[in-house]
């Protein structure tokens, strides 16, 4: 007994202060590694692909590089994951012993079956987004967002958000929001960025909303205040 | 070292300051306002290819061109499509809600066998081939009994591959009982048979008229091809042409038109002859009209028995107003008069028909721009005649049951009859097809007709959705809908140029369902003999083809062809056909009840946004019916105010409404636009059958009237019928 009352003297006479930043540093730790490391693992699940898919393969087998499959049809639409119709064409049945290409075969081509592709850059429905006017018309890219898939050997991890139930890809990878390159987010902020910054060619009378505001739905103001302004209606271009 | 409630304290701030240095609460954000902008219980059609395919509405007989929105398989809207003749670009709001018909709840997804007693709704489900040998079975048997004439099928219309199919089933099976479900196409083919001679359809170039004299039409509620209507209504609005609206009640089309007359229903024989006295009085016919067949009589006629002051009490419509509107209509340059009640469902009374013709054919308007034009239209079926045996040919020769074209000479079909006859013990049916009609919701008297289907041993029903006469059926072989089906769709609805449009699929059919035309093939094949030879087609496809022959590579192109000439006069105009003079003197429909026990009339009126055929309201539809029209599950009677005061009844009050066929309990909707002593119901509402969205839903009013038979057609002239209304 006598002894814990002489520590907890020594204690008051510091002062109470020790114990109080050293819980509050506790406290501060396990936050940091909470907030950091745990709840990003516990905010998304990992899912793998129906199929793992070779991109390098195929950009060397087809004629057309990335348009062979990702193309835009004729109404300007833009066909994003292929259709099971179009790997059929090659793939009626299997080739070679891969037994990734096997099991797609069986339980897709075979039952005539879509295979569930997992969107890595599917935005919420909310949104809209026409590639025609990017890739078209501004002649971006497809890498700007979508970074090197292109060059990928294997289907990476699909991170789905159990919240929102969409891809981590959106918030990026980085859970502080923070990117080194344009691929690796795509919120609103990223669409933003050029948006805002960029000049955007003013050819566009060929689109269907007005001119005046389309190449900046909506600018930073200069100055003191840095909230976005939008013009009305505009929220609308990309907004459903 | 004591851990205390300081240092708990200390320890929870430092997890709070901690976590807001962490991208925890910022994304927890984020992802909160994107989940909730996002439920995810919404459901997010899934995005895909889109593609449009061109095709033709038919739930109503307006022919209206369609295009569908896909995205992949899957349709996703209905449009009027442009460029189209009869809507361009236009659609109604039962077009637009066919979508619902396509995937709603109410469609029968594979044949059906009556398990329980008829209506109790046990079905069993079977396959196609047991579905086909069960009718097969059975009409062999009738067969070899020799009562091949005791077969009937109830059909929506009579041109068109499909009820020619019909039609030559029953030929070679030996039976004349070919019905059709009746309109005022029926009156107004009768109208021209008599006073023109010509076998031919009514088509008005109402686009090029100036004045529309409109006797009851409900121009914008749903008559003729409606979205043609709609069309030609805004631009006589537009253009400054003037429309008059006759009726009892202010209905939408008389409430947009420039004059609307109230009239005492069932009178508007009597305004036409009145207005026809007006004109020929003060010399404003055509003058070389009056050299017609039957005009001296005619003149005679509408002099002594219409002269204004008379019209004016049977109508009740001021001489002064009866003077200017005959004036105003004679000197419009392209007058053009219409008649047929609301949607035109209802045949009415030839007489008002040839009273109404002939005032078009006084002011000079027949065969000409703006005015009504005799039309044809072209035959394309030439299939051989089917090779009878005798037994086709002994019931053949057997009178029709409904007694049209022997009791009733010039008519073709005489559906409102069949129950009737039916009940009386007059005739009698071994076995009855239905296709494409609801007889047992949409006929008047649903009752009689519900007994009558009773006594029919054997019913077989096409439809692809559960309506009333598909649940009082013994098999139902469903048909594929509209939008899954080849068709084609033959289209005259008042149009001045016929046209036939081709139904196809828009998408697979969604289930275990057949094309009726393929399912009749089938059941004569299985009948085989002469019946098997008479349809050498493969499906109803090939015969499709086969059958268009050149016309199939235009269709298909261009999705609809003109299909019909405007016929010229033959002769001349007989204004007094002998048919009048020995039966009826243009003497108007009585209205059944007495006027003791039932002092007040009901009329029917209809909506566009009430379907009242053969096919129910889809969930939109019902959901855009006011709440004047039905309120909850109560269907509104609408009544003047001064009879509401007379019976004591205030607005939103529950009644029962009584009328000599039947009893259903109402809302009260009081009604400037009503003519006092007048009650109206709107049609369409008191389905039993089809989904949970329209079923229970209002009172039938076909439950509460009966038929009248016209005494030159024999087909439905009933307009009303006495009714009384009691507080509950």
């Amino acid at each position: 007994m006598s002894t814990q009352d002489d520590k907890a003297k020594e204690v008051s006479a510091d002062g109470v202060a020790g114990p109080i930043i050293l819980f509050f540093i506790l406290g501060l730790a396990a936050s940091l590694v909470f907030g950091w490391v745990i709840f990003p693992k516990l905010l998304y699940s990992q899912k793998k692909q129906p199929i793992d898919f070779n991109h390098v393969l195929h950009d060397e087998a087809v004629e057309e590089g990335c348009e062979s499959c990702h193309f835009f049809r004729e109404d300007g639409s833009f066909s994003g994951i292929p259709k099971l119709a179009q790997c059929v064409e090659c793939h009626e049945e299997a080739q070679g012993e891969d037994p990734n290409e096997v099991k797609f075969v069986e339980e897709y081509v075979a039952n005539g079956r879509e295979v569930p592709w997992l969107v890595y850059a599917r935005q919420p429905d909310c949104v809209f987004f026409s590639h025609a006017a990017h890739v078209k018309k501004a002649e971006m890219d497809c890498g700007t967002c979508h970074g090197h898939i292109g060059e990928s050997e294997h289907s990476r991890v699909y991170e789905e958000n159990r919240i929102t139930g969409y891809s981590r890809d959106i918030w990026g990878k980085n859970i502080s929001g923070l990117k080194k390159h344009t691929w690796e987010r795509m919120k609103m902020d990223d669409c933003a960025e050029c948006h805002t910054t960029k000049e955007i060619k003013t050819d566009v009378e060929t689109l269907p909303w007005p001119i005046n505001w389309l190449p900046r739905p909506y600018e930073k103001q200069t100055g003191n205040q840095a909230r976005v302004k939008t013009v009305k209606e505009a929220c609308f271009v990309c907004h459903k | 070292m004591k851990i205390g409630r300081r240092s708990f304290l200390s320890f929870v701030i430092g997890g709070v300051a901690g976590t807001a240095i962490t991208p925890l609460p910022w994304k927890l954000m984020d992802d909160s306002s994107i989940w909730s902008q996002n439920w995810p219980w919404t459901p997010v059609p899934p995005d895909g290819e889109y593609s449009q395919v061109n095709s033709v509405c038919t739930l109503c007989p307006g022919g209206c061109g369609i295009t569908v929105r896909k995205v992949d398989d899957r349709v996703v809207k209905i449009e009027g499509m442009k460029g189209h003749p009869i809507n361009d670009g236009g659609l109604c709001l039962m077009g637009l809600s066919g979508l619902q018909l396509l995937y709603g709840p109410t469609r029968v997804k594979t044949p059906l066998k009556r398990v329980g007693k008829r209506g109790e709704g046990k079905w069993e489900k079977i396959s196609w081939d047991e579905a086909i040998s069960e009718v097969t079975k059975k009409l062999a048997d009738i067969r070899s009994n020799g009562e091949s004439h005791a077969v009937g099928s109830i059909v929506d219309s009579e041109s068109g591959t499909v009820p020619n199919l019909f039609k030559r089933f029953l030929t070679a099976y030996g039976s004349p009982n070919f019905m059709t479900v009746p309109s005022i196409q029926d009156s107004y083919g009768m109208t021209l048979q008599l006073m023109q001679g010509v076998s031919a359809q009514a088509g008005f170039d109402a686009e090029n008229a100036d004045f529309i004299l409109s006797f009851g039409s409900g121009i914008i509620d749903g008559w003729g091809s409606p979205v043609r209507m709609f069309k030609a209504n805004s631009a006589w609005k537009a253009n400054g042409k003037k429309v008059v609206q006759i009726e009892p009640r202010l209905s939408n089309t008389a409430a947009k038109s420039d004059k609307w007359i109230p009239i005492k229903p069932g009178t508007e024989a009597a305004l036409a002859l009145g207005l026809a006295n007006v004109i020929i009085t003060n010399s404003l016919d055509s003058k070389k009209i009056s050299q017609s067949t039957g005009f001296d009589s005619f003149k005679k006629l509408v002099q002594n028995e219409y002269s204004t002051d008379k019209v004016s009490k049977i109508t009740g419509i001021t001489s002064a107003t009866i003077v200017s509107l005959a004036k105003n209509f004679a000197r419009a340059s392209k007058p053009l008069a219409i008649c047929g009640k609301g949607q035109g469902s209802i045949p009415g009374s030839l007489n008002e028909f040839m009273a109404v013709h002939a005032l078009n054919a006084l002011v000079g308007n027949i065969n000409k721009d703006g005015g009504v034009w005799a039309v044809t239209e072209t035959d394309y079926i030439k299939w051989p005649k089917p090779e009878m045996d005798s037994i086709a040919e002994n019931g053949m020769q057997k009178e029709r049951i409904d007694g049209a074209g022997s009791e009733y000479p010039h008519t073709k079909s005489l559906l409102n009859r069949l129950a009737e006859v039916i009940n009386s013990g007059d005739g009698s049916l071994e076995a009855l097809f239905v296709s494409g009609a609801n007889p047992l919701y949409s006929m008047p008297d649903s009752k009689a007709i519900k007994n009558a289907f009773d006594n029919v041993p054997f019913i077989i029903s096409f439809s692809s959705y559960m309506d009333e006469t598909a649940s009082n059926a013994d098999l139902i072989l469903p048909n594929h809908v509209y939008l899954e089906r080849y068709e084609d769709v033959p289209t005259l609805a008042g149009l001045s140029k016929p046209i036939v449009g081709l139904a196809r699929p828009v998408v697979k059919p969604q289930f275990n369902t057949k094309h009726v035309g393929d399912v009749v093939m089938l059941i004569a094949k299985a009948l085989g003999g002469g019946m098997a030879d008479a349809f050498p087609w493969e499906s109803y496809e090939a015969c499709l083809k086969e059958t268009l022959g050149v016309k199939w590579d235009v269709l298909v192109e261009k999705g609809f062809e003109f299909n019909g000439d405007k016929c010229m006069l033959e002769g001349d105009f007989n204004f007094y056909p002998e048919a009048m003079k020995s039966l009826s003197d243009f003497s108007p429909v009585s209205v059944e009840g007495s006027a003791i026990s039932y002092p007040l009339i009901l009329i029917p009126y209809d909506s566009i946004r009430l379907a009242n055929g053969y096919i129910g309201d889809p969930p939109f539809a019902i959901k855009a019916v006011e709440d004047t029209v039905l309120k909850g599950k109560t269907a509104c009677v609408e009544i003047n105010p001064k009879t509401g005061k007379e019976l004591g009844l205030t607005e939103g009050r529950y009644a029962f409404l009584h009328t000599p066929r039947g009893k259903a309990k109402v809302k009260v909707h009081l009604y400037e636009g009503i003519m006092p002593g007048i009650v109206a119901l709107p049609r369409g509402l008191g389905h039993t059958a089809y989904d949970k969205y329209l079923a229970g839903k209002g009172c039938n009013f076909n439950e509460l009237i009966g038929p009248a038979e016209d005494p030159v057609s024999g087909l439905d002239a009933a307009w009303g019928i006495r009714a009384r209304l009691t507080k509950v």
